[in-house]
This record gives C-alpha cells, structure tokens and sequence, in this order.
C-alpha cells in the first residue's frame, strides 16, 4: 500500500489568535514577511502567487494609505471551503488580515464577501465589531471592514473585485499596474485568499519550518479541499500537498471514477489513466480546492457543457476573445453532438480556445481552455457521439 | 420626496456619497424592493452626483441586481455540475408545478420569482436552494414544497 494521505488541522484548529498578533506585533515587518517567504507558502484561492512576495512588494510601496483585501469572493464550481473556514474559524481570517495590515502598513482592511453568502453577515459583523474593538484597545491602528459582491463570478479575479469595490463594473483591469502599487483606490493592496491569510497566521505562530517540512518543492504545506460529485464522503478536507490523484481517488472516490476535474470549471479535467502519475499541486495540476469527482455513469459531454455555459454567463463581456470565444466553443460543442458540424469542427474548436488563452485579458478567458482541451483530448468520442 | 427618493436619502447618509458607497446603496435598495426601479436609479444617482447611465451600467453588470420587478421571495436553485448531478431538475420541476410559473417567472400575486443561479458554494451537499438570503442545502422536491409553503404562509 502506498502511504496514506496526512490529515492536518492548522487552518480548522482553535488557537490564542491575539497570543499571535501580540507576539508578531513585537516583532519586525521584515522578520515577519521572511518567514512568510521561507514557508513558501503561495496564494491558496488558485493562481498560487508566493504570499510573501506580495507583502513584500505592498510594503515597499511608499503610500499614505494601503488596504488588505480578503477575497471571499469564492465562486469557482466546486469549492466551499472558504465559506466553512468564514463559519469556523472568523477570528484566525480577522488576526490573518491585521497580521497582513501590520506588515504591509496598511490601516484598513476588507472582506468581500459573495452575496450568495449573506446569511453569514450577521455573525461577522459582530465578529468583526469584536475583533476591532480589541485592535483598538491595543492600540493598534488596524479596522476591518466587509462588502458584498451581487453575483459575479469575475469579482473573485483581484482587480474586478477591486473594480466592483469602488462602485463600478467589475471587469478586469489591465496588468500591471499591480494591486501591490496601485490596488483599491490607486493605493498599494494586499489582496489575499481567506484561507492564504489563515495560513500566513499559524505561519507567525509556529515558523515556516513546520510550514515547509510539508508538502513537495513547489508546493509547501497544506491545502483545505472541497471534494464533491460522486464520492460517499463529501466535504471539506485539510490535506498534506503532493499527493497523486490515485491517492486521493482511492481515499475519496466510491471506487468507479471516471475522472476527476480538479481546480473547478476553470481547471483541468484528469482522465482515470493519469490517475497515476497525476501530481495534485503546482508542478503538476494546481486547484483552489476544487475537486469534483465523476464516476462512469457520467456524461462528459454534460459536464464540458455545464461549464461552457458557466463560464459564457460569467464572462464579463469586456474583452472579445473571452465574449465571443465563450460563445462559439458552446455553440460548436452542441453542433458537433447534434450532427450539424464534422467531428474535426472540435480541433478547430481547439484552436479558437488557443487564442482565447493567448489573448484573453484576465484569467477567466484564459483558463476556458483548461476544462476545454482537457474534456476534449481525454473523450472525444463522447463529445461526438 | 418619494418613499424611495427617500430611502435612497437615508442610505447616501450612512454610507456615504463617494462612488464606493455605490454597491452598499444599491444592495440596499435591492434587499428592501427586490429590485431596482428606475426611480431607484435616478435617486441613486442624484444622490452620488454620478450620471444615471454610470448607474444603471453598474447594476445591470451584477446578476444579483434586476432592473426589473421580481417576486418578494427570490426562489434561486443552484445550477451547476454537482448540484445538477444530485438531481436540481427535479426541483425546478417541482416547484414550477406548485408555483405555476416557469424558471424566470414571477407569480401573478407577486410573492416568488423563480431563478436558476451559477454554484452557490454547496456542492457537498447538493441540491440546494438559496431564498433570498437563506439557504437550504440538500433539498428534495418534498422539502422544497414544505420550505417554499412556510414562505407562502408567511405571505
């Protein structure tokens, strides 16, 4: 037997969290930000940016004001795990952002928070007056504050989300400039993941050695996962990284997987014969946490369809290869299954999503062709038949 | 003044009228109406001192923000993979035959208005259902009539 997969509870697992901010708040920004680099840890929403350079960079920035952004905008199908970290452990993603706030020097910070979780407002507010108040007593200049999106999916991308923020479209901006040197209102942002800013706390707690003892190379620690589909134990998951897709089949699957989408619509669909030499992580296939398990009773073809349509929705309609793209790659896919087009449409197909992810602006646009081509290349024949 | 003219006052007031208040304002509007008016529109935009045409470009770009009457219970059932996998069509079914309306619709009486939305983010515990702001993860049909009566009671 190969070895298990290791369980871990650093995000879930309750801790002193003003212990910690007291603690880091004695010392320096740059011994702080260090450790936060030397862990390697990298942003865990799924585009993977080392955390530490981030900080880094927001706080070399000269500014009068700067903003942490906690992106709680988790829209990618698939994934949860950002609304039960906000369920279980508020206070650990409050003590993240002022231990993020303390080292960039920004004063305030954000939470934006999808609409689609609301009902969780209620609660937060009143953590969040809590947290604020016992900032204030410690005379650290530090208030959190949250927003709401209104339903679009675009507004987890950093700068649409920033875009949204300031009472706007929330379309993508160009980059750079960088939130790092010009974010939230032209001032230098820290725009982090609910889960990266957990992590980045139990990093101050307990060092970046722990932190990088595991997981592989490019892919240090630990990663909460949203497991869903066909499997008889769905749910939220804190899971070494640098296990193969066959470990984590064989632990979570009900033993008749077809395929496994990892990273959400907008990641990479692994057929059952790459199981195997498949790594779960950013040298092999990266994921926000999204897995999504299909067993042989699924239809690909759905699926593909499903998160064509998703993305030809969410799309912001901003830039022309995203729009249109979106479009024709749905349309295409349902002439070729209804016999109005050749099967060899599907390569020129193909070809269009090449260009959708040369030219797109953003990473929706560019990441189509992740679900596209991987559906694609592994069943063809039921995308035809 | 108009009750909503007002409204949107009293909002202006406690967010504030820089552009950034602007989603606050709007959500605002949309929680109590349901929707946004044109009325609505134009007071936002006296208020913040913006065009009514950067307004309504905003609102029309969010899917949460209809710029046209829905019912006071906005019945939303997740759409996407997995919800769909665990069965969300025999819900719309369902809840379609006891509304009669279909997905899209309000009812004559006004009371729900029938909507698809993109993941909910409950995907372990699909098929779900968000009604305004509540949610209702893994429903059946049965729970859903016995959910959707209570707000039917509630009028």
């Amino acid at each position: 037997m190969e070895k298990k997969i290791k369980k871990v509870d650093l995000i879930f697992g309750k801790v002193d969290y003003l212990d910690i901010l007291d603690k880091s708040l004695q010392r320096s920004r740059d011994e702080i930000i260090l450790d936060v680099i030397d862990s390697g840890l990298r942003g865990r929403g799924g585009a993977g940016f080392p955390t530490g350079l981030k900080w880094k960079f927001a706080k070399n920035e000269e500014a009068d004001q700067k903003y942490v952004i906690c992106n709680a905008d988790e829209g990618e199908p698939g994934t949860f795990k950002d609304r039960e970290i906000l369920t279980e452990a508020p206070e650990k993603v409050l003590a993240g952002m002022a231990l993020c706030g303390y080292c960039i020097g920004a004063t305030e910070g954000y939470i934006y928070l999808r609409m689609e979780y609301n009902f969780l407002l209620p609660q937060l507010h009143e953590q969040i007056d809590a947290f604020n108040k016992q900032m204030k007593e410690r005379n650290f200049e530090f208030t959190i504050f949250i927003r709401s999106g209104s339903g679009a999916y675009v507004c987890g991308e950093e700068t649409a989300l920033m875009e949204s923020m300031e009472g706007k479209r929330g379309e993508p901006r160009n980059k750079p400039p960088f939130p790092t040197s010009q974010g939230y209102l032209g001032k230098p942002t820290s725009v982090n993941n609910v889960e990266t800013l957990v992590f980045a706390l139990m990093i101050a707690k307990e060092g970046p050695t722990k932190f990088k003892e595991m997981g592989t190379f490019d892919s240090r620690g630990s990663k909460v996962f949203s497991v869903s589909g066909d499997t008889p134990t769905p749910g939220i998951y804190e899971l070494e990284l640098g296990m193969t897709l066959e470990q984590f089949v064989e632990e979570f699957g009900d033993g008749d997987t077809k395929a496994v989408q990892v990273g959400g619509a907008s990641g990479f669909c692994v057929a059952r014969k790459h199981f195997k030499e498949t790594l779960i992580g950013f040298e092999g296939i990266p994921t926000g946490g999204s897995m999504m398990i299909f067993n042989s009773t699924r239809s690909m073809y759905n699926i593909l369809h499903d998160y064509l349509e998703f993305m030809e929705e969410e799309s912001c309609g901003q830039c022309t290869p995203c729009r249109v793209g979106c479009q024709q790659l749905l349309k295409g896919i349902e002439a070729v299954k209804k016999g109005n087009k050749q099967p060899s449409y599907l390569e020129e197909l193909q070809k269009l999503s090449d260009t959708m992810r040369i030219a797109s602006k953003c990473g929706l646009g560019q990441s189509v062709p992740n679900p596209f081509n991987s559906i694609i290349n592994n069943f063809r024949e039921e995308i035809i038949y | 003044m108009t009750r909503i003219e007002e409204f949107v006052k009293e909002q202006a007031e406690k967010h504030g009228r820089d552009r950034n208040s602007l989603m606050p304002i709007l959500q605002a509007v949309v929680q109590s109406e349901r929707f946004l008016s044109e009325e609505a529109m134009v007071a936002v935009a006296t208020e913040l001192d913006l065009s009514t045409a950067d307004v309504f470009g905003t609102a029309t770009f969010y899917t949460f923000m209809d710029t046209f009457p829905r019912g006071k219970n906005i019945i939303r059932i997740c759409k996407t993979i997995t919800c769909h996998m665990k069965g969300k069509d025999a819900i719309v079914d369902t809840l379609e035959d006891m509304l009669k309306i279909k997905l899209g619709q309000t009812t004559t009486d006004g009371k729900f208005s029938l909507l698809q939305a993109n993941c909910l983010g409950w995907c372990h515990k699909g098929p779900v259902m968000l009604i305004n702001d509540e949610v209702y993860p893994e429903i059946t049909p049965e729970k859903a009539v016995e959910v959707v009566s209570k707000y039917l009671k509630k009028g």
